[in-house]
């Protein structure tokens, strides 16, 4: 099995919209909730889409909006307009 | 009218337009001229262009998301004073962890400051200068922050006030100073990999995630504002350093065995300087999350192994000390509490043995080892302080010549025997905590025979004020530090019967009662 990605963010409203985002997108997400904060872990690739986060939050979204809320990443990351990704053994 | 609206440029293509466009090449003076320092490390780099900066943050957004996350910061900062919010911590004890974190970071986030303003003018590529540019500015904004945060504390609480002079001088900041000093002085790679890479791609988790996280558990909103904040521009240093990683590995095959020294090396000394994030956690914190133990798992063990086996296809082997940190992750946090509390007047901050229910909690915690080797002591020193004979260790430490940690690891092994290494240089004896601090010294010996380590220095007599006689017969080099290290005398010894103890009670008191 490949190694998680990983990210974790500031326990927020803006947050909690990426993390349903996330799990959404990404079926074998483990989300972990910690005083705080949230760790959410998927085993190889982690992917972050523009269009699901905005469909949470029901507003546009620049995935460069992350950075306001992150505390920490675990993977190689490719960012583009539409997709923030983070991957190992890829 | 009919407007023509000019289609947004994409990502990719603004940062290409808003970093690499605006290099160029010079033409007064050579390449190897202006830039004179990337050479002689002995790396080979041939094109500048393959660097790869996956954020694509480009510096207009920069400002724009920085300045957002200051708002959402001071706009926490204020509310917390403005209601009194230092009251609201679990308990007093508590902001001693604060005066350890707040006291030891601001000095070493403001030497990362330097260190990447002085790398950035070094780095050829456009990439890799502006990132380097962003992390300096970020490094000095975390500098900033930690000090406002320090400043309502300080209004209420001892020992919090002389951080910057103690920083260069006291004993148990050394081990700090030591780490950045001698990443500074390397050269411009050698420091990205020392901070860059393995501080905040390998540990720097250990350090803000549980830890802040911790703290937000204890009520400090404060502390935990300003950790996230800073955090929050970490996942771009982490990226910086892996890419400066996969950069070197990817320019020439020849640039394996440095890089590989370079990660031995400095996953080693970032080891060491965690041992007290692990006290912190362990000890300090009086609402406990997670063990140091349990966060070297996750972040270290688990992330560690990933990153590694991921390096693996440029021929990186995982960091020949990761065998000896999990063997010490059940011993690190307790030896270094250890070695604190014995020196009672040495620090500005208060120490304890921690209560009964906490004892319990680092036996569930540390079921292998803290029971056998551990708790007995902690217990007879808690029966020696209610007979009013608190154990008070008044000689000098002996030290590490690389780390500076005060040398009470244990052997590799054998948790009951003390490790202790030497090397003979140019005929004078040196000691180190570990093979890996040994090797470290082996390697550059005429740089670590410069080390700063204060229990020398004050038997030298060079740690006294001025007006005192160091060469006078009955000279005591202990009587005269404190007053050299501008020591409160409010702030040393144990929590119970201090004045933030008494203080923290009354205003308490008031804040509830009328």
């Amino acid at each position: 099995m490949a190694a998680n990605a990983f990210i974790a963010f500031q326990k927020n409203e803006e947050s909690r919209c990426i993390v349903e985002a996330i799990v959404e997108d990404n079926p074998e997400a483990i989300v972990s909730d910690q005083p705080a904060m949230v760790k959410v872990d998927v085993p190889g690739r982690l992917t972050i889409r523009r269009s699901t986060v905005e469909e949470k939050m029901g507003r546009a979204f620049d995935l460069q909006e992350l950075q306001l809320h992150l505390i920490t990443i675990s993977g190689h990351l490719d960012e583009t307009d539409d997709e923030f990704t983070l991957t190992w053994n890829a | 009218m009919d407007m023509k609206v000019a289609k947004k440029l994409g990502l990719k293509e603004r940062y290409t337009l808003m970093t690499r466009d605006l290099a160029w090449e010079t033409t007064y003076q050579p390449m190897d001229k202006v830039f004179p320092q990337v050479g002689y490390e002995g790396l080979k780099i041939h094109d500048w262009d393959k660097w790869e900066d996956p954020f694509r943050l480009t510096m207009d957004a920069y400002w724009k998301y920085q300045a957002e996350k200051e708002r959402k910061l001071y706009a926490i900062l204020d509310a917390f004073n403005q209601n009194n919010g230092h009251l609201s911590v679990t308990d007093a004890r508590y902001i001693n962890v604060l005066k350890l974190f707040l006291g030891s970071t601001p000095p070493l986030e403001l030497m990362a400051a330097r260190g990447f303003s002085m790398v950035g003018r070094q780095m050829v590529g456009a990439g890799p200068r502006v990132a380097c540019q962003m992390q300096a500015v970020d490094e000095y904004r975390h500098f900033q922050t930690q000090i406002h945060s320090i400043s309502n504390y300080n209004k209420y609480y001892n020992g919090m006030d002389e951080f910057a002079h103690q920083q260069s001088r006291m004993w148990y900041l050394s081990d700090g100073k030591s780490f950045f000093d001698d990443a500074i002085t390397a050269g411009p790679f050698e420091f990205m990999v020392a901070i860059g890479f393995a501080f905040e791609y390998v540990l720097t988790n250990i350090l803000f995630v549980p830890f802040i996280s911790g703290a937000a558990y204890n009520g400090d909103m404060a502390a935990m504002t300003v950790g996230f904040s800073a955090q929050s521009d970490e996942a771009r240093h982490m990226t910086l350093g892996l890419e400066c990683i996969k950069f070197m590995l990817e320019q020439d095959p020849e640039n394996l065995p440095i890089v590989q020294r370079w990660i031995d090396k400095w996953t080693w000394r970032g080891t060491r300087k965690l041992a007290s994030i692990g006290m912190m956690m362990d000890y300090m914190l009086p609402k406990r999350i997670m063990s140091f133990k349990e966060a070297w798992e996750i972040y270290f063990e688990q992330n560690g192994a990933a990153l590694f086996g991921d390096l693996e296809r440029y021929g990186v082997k995982i960091p020949k000390c990761f065998a000896q940190t999990v063997e010490e992750k059940e011993h690190v946090s307790h030896q270094t509490w250890i070695g604190f509390y014995m020196k009672p007047d040495a620090t500005p901050f208060h120490l304890t043995v921690p209560e009964p229910d906490e004892l319990d909690w680092l036996s569930s915690k540390y079921p292998e080892t803290f029971d056998r080797y551990y708790r007995p002591t902690l217990e007879y020193w808690a029966k020696m302080e209610k007979e009013g004979k608190r154990f008070n260790n008044r000689t000098q430490p002996m030290n590490c010549q690389v780390c500076v940690s005060t040398i009470k690891f244990n052997e590799p092994g054998d948790a009951d025997e003390t490790c202790f290494r030497e090397s003979v240089y140019l005929g004078e004896k040196f000691h180190f905590c570990s093979d890996h601090c040994k090797d470290i010294f082996d390697h550059e010996p005429e740089k670590y025979v410069q080390t700063y380590i204060s229990s020398h220095q004050a038997l030298q007599g060079n740690c006294a004020n001025e007006g005192v006689d160091t060469n006078a017969p009955d000279f005591n080099p202990g009587a005269h530090i404190a007053d050299y290290w501008r020591l409160d005398p409010r702030a040393t010894g144990d929590f119970k019967g201090s004045d933030d103890e008494k203080n923290f009670a009354a205003w308490r008191a008031q804040a509830t009662k009328n």
